[in-house]
């Protein structure tokens, strides 16, 4: 069958009433989560992992996949009026936006963010929709030692090639793999790192390092800050965009769905990346140069395309591999495993339908969004005026209470504690968050595929390099490595540290 | 997610101490996996590569990084953060060792009431009783949610026995 009309049968089956509901819990939560600074995509779905054990599987991944994409739209929220950005990917959006709104302008600019978040995540869907079975077949093709070489590429574009450090980068990814050994080694089931504790057997819980570092770590960060952050711009004037306004946007949203749908799924840096290069490409093409750093409105309507699209192209990889390039991506393969499910190629024989169910579920959330978005907007700015005490003991509550409702262990709750000190640690120093959690969720995988790739070989470490394909692939991730690292050296370090991402 | 803080380059000889702090805590992970990994039965198979092996890979690297932290403190690469405000951190803190120690006690609501006032308090929100009630309520209404509705299984203390029976 192809994909057409696979598509059309998820689309069927995700008007389950019950389907819309779960997709519709998502987006609000997404959107929601988006919207308020200190929390991300990725802390929300693994704070709701242990909530959905005993729920639908299908259901769940759907609001998980609703809260990925509602947070690309309720970031700019928090950028353009706050200048603080709600999640990572949106940092770009605050430059232009802010300046909108400062101008009385953040109307349009929340207009343009969202219906630009409209049209990208759109197309890029369906780019997805017919993109995966084409991976897929190709997928098929690869085996252990391939494998092993695309994960390698994931661990080095996550870590080194972006920020302002590869050393930094490699310091948390190896911190992340150095914790994913604890527990029992899946091949031969040796128990390791574990020290006489029991409760380390089952390795440490992805759950609990995600909230930690993201929810007890960003607020530590933030209680320990002296200066608190910008007021807020009141929205005033019309939030309708002139003619003047669409015409300038619509070039910016095709440009920034086509910069953004490739880098999501290429392992090669997520949905920042993506609204960075954007954000770079509109400055670059602009009629209007002098407008940019003044609240040009091409800087707001490129980058939000572009990390909704970005989002939408993560789940190319994500699906078709089992390869997240994201910390929320490494998060939700948790949650594909936490019901049994292990994406790759095998999904979408196994399980045709829960994906299909899935790729058209994003078609309708994406509707959902733009309406929750564009007339309701009032309703989430309201939710910015929560006083920081409230939210802050609001998120730490929520934080603790998943790891308590799954498993209420002191040497559980200490590692949350432990880990959360790790995470404002880490703020402090400059050290990136996403690859401590990509590489504990991709340091067993990695593992594996190389111990099978090397059984196969009969020990011989030369067949990593042995097929063009795998060559290629670790040829790619040295170039990743050093190339940035030569260009830092030049002091050519600052377009890549501006590219940072830290969360999603 | 990343509002806090952005950090900025100093003087050299500030952020050698948190360099050489960084550096030694990552040479003691990889002692820990080292040490773990000489335990380990060899036991390869056909890969030769047993379960110690990877982790020890794992191990050399966090040596070099450890070992390259400390040039780049020398260097005064590391970026030296703010003026960090210490009251409210251990305010924070307090309130999560406190649910640790009490959780068991007196259940979810009230330890995770504290948490709430405490983190609240931290974030300049005074009277801390104030704060501690606002928490109760909260967390009533996830208990309700979660325990009750979701079937999250979590610790009952006596409030909870009160209000929700059982």
């Amino acid at each position: 069958m192809d994909s057409f009309s696979l598509l059309m049968q998820g689309l069927s089956a995700a008007m389950d009433p019950m389907i819309l509901l779960y997709a519709l819990i998502g987006v609000t939560l997404g959107t929601a989560v988006g919207v308020l600074p200190g929390i991300g995509p990725a802390l929300t779905v693994a704070l709701l992992l242990p909530v959905t054990y005993g729920l639908d599987p299908a259901g769940s991944l759907i609001m998980f996949a609703g809260i990925y994409y509602g947070g690309m739209y309720g970031g700019s929220t928090t950028s353009i009026l706050l200048n603080t950005p709600g999640e990572s990917a949106s940092i770009v959006t605050a430059i232009e936006g802010n300046q909108m709104a400062r101008q009385g302008r953040g109307g349009p600019a929340l207009a343009t963010a969202a219906i630009g978040s409209f049209v990208a995540g759109l197309i890029a869907t369906l780019l997805l929709a017919f993109l995966a079975p084409q991976v897929v077949k190709l997928a098929l093709t690869l085996g252990p030692r391939e494998y092993f070489a695309l994960m390698v590429l994931a661990f080095v574009t996550v870590s080194a090639t972006f920020g302002d450090s590869a050393l930094r980068g490699l310091t948390s990814l190896f911190i992340g793999l150095a914790l994913a050994c604890v527990g029992i080694d899946g091949l031969t089931g040796a128990a390791r790192l574990t020290y006489g504790v029991p409760q380390l057997m089952d390795g440490i819980e992805t759950t609990t390092l995600a909230v930690a570092l993201f929810a007890i770590g960003e607020a530590l960060a933030v209680a320990a800050m002296l200066t608190p952050p910008d007021g807020m711009h009141k929205i005033t004037g019309s939030v309708r965009m002139t003619a003047t306004d669409w015409r300038r946007s619509w070039k910016a949203w095709l440009r920034g769905t086509f910069i953004g749908f490739p880098i999501g799924s290429m392992p090669a840096g997520g949905a920042d990346v993506a609204s960075f290069l954007s954000y770079a490409a509109e400055r670059k093409l602009t009629r209007h140069p002098e407008e940019f750093g003044k609240g040009a409105i091409e800087g707001v309507a490129g980058p939000e395309a572009a990390n909704n699209a970005a989002a939408a192209g993560t789940l190319v990889p994500l699906l078709t591999l089992g390869l997240p390039t994201t910390a929320t991506a490494a998060i939700m393969l948790a949650g594909f495993q936490q019901f049994g499910l292990q994406p790759g190629p095998l999904l979408f024989v196994m399980n045709a339908e829960l994906v299909w169910t899935l790729i058209a579920s994003l078609l309708i959330a994406n509707l959902m969004l733009v309406v929750l978005n564009l007339p309701l907007i009032g309703l989430w700015i309201k939710l910015l005026s929560i006083p920081r005490p409230w939210l802050y003991g609001g998120i730490l509550l929520f934080a603790t209470l998943g790891t308590i409702g799954v498993n209420p262990s002191p040497v559980e709750l200490g590692m949350l504690i432990l880990f959360g000190l790790m995470g404002y640690g880490m703020r402090l120093y400059g050290y990136p968050i996403a690859p401590v959690v990509v590489g504990l969720i991709l340091g067993p995988m990695a593992e594996q595929q190389l111990r099978r790739a090397l059984s196969i070989a009969q020990g011989d470490w030369t067949t990593l390099v042995a097929t063009p394909v795998s060559a290629t692939l670790l040829g790619i991730s040295a170039v990743f490595l050093i190339v940035p690292m030569l260009m830092r050296l030049r002091g050519r370090g600052r377009v890549l540290s501006q590219v940072a991402g830290d969360a999603d | 997610m990343s509002q806090g803080i952005s950090p900025e380059r100093r003087p050299p000889n500030r952020s050698r101490g948190a360099a050489f702090i960084i550096a030694a805590g990552l040479a003691g992970i990889a002692a820990l996996i080292l040490v773990d990994a000489a335990g380990l039965k060899q036991d390869g198979g056909y890969a030769g590569v047993g379960p110690g092996d990877v982790p020890r890979i794992i191990a050399y690297g966090l040596l070099v990084l450890s070992v390259l932290t400390v040039v780049s403190g020398l260097k005064g690469d590391l970026p030296r953060p703010p003026r960090q405000a210490p009251a409210p951190v251990f305010w924070i803190l307090g309130g999560l060792l406190g649910q640790v120690a009490f959780l068991h006690v007196v259940g979810f609501v009230i330890s995770g009431a504290l948490l709430f006032g405490m983190t609240a308090r931290g974030f300049g929100q005074r009277p801390l009783w104030k704060a501690v009630a606002v928490g109760i309520g909260l967390a009533l209404v996830i208990y309700g949610v979660f325990d009750q509705l979701l079937q999250l299984n979590l610790p009952a203390g006596p409030l909870e026995r009160l209000i929700f029976g059982g």
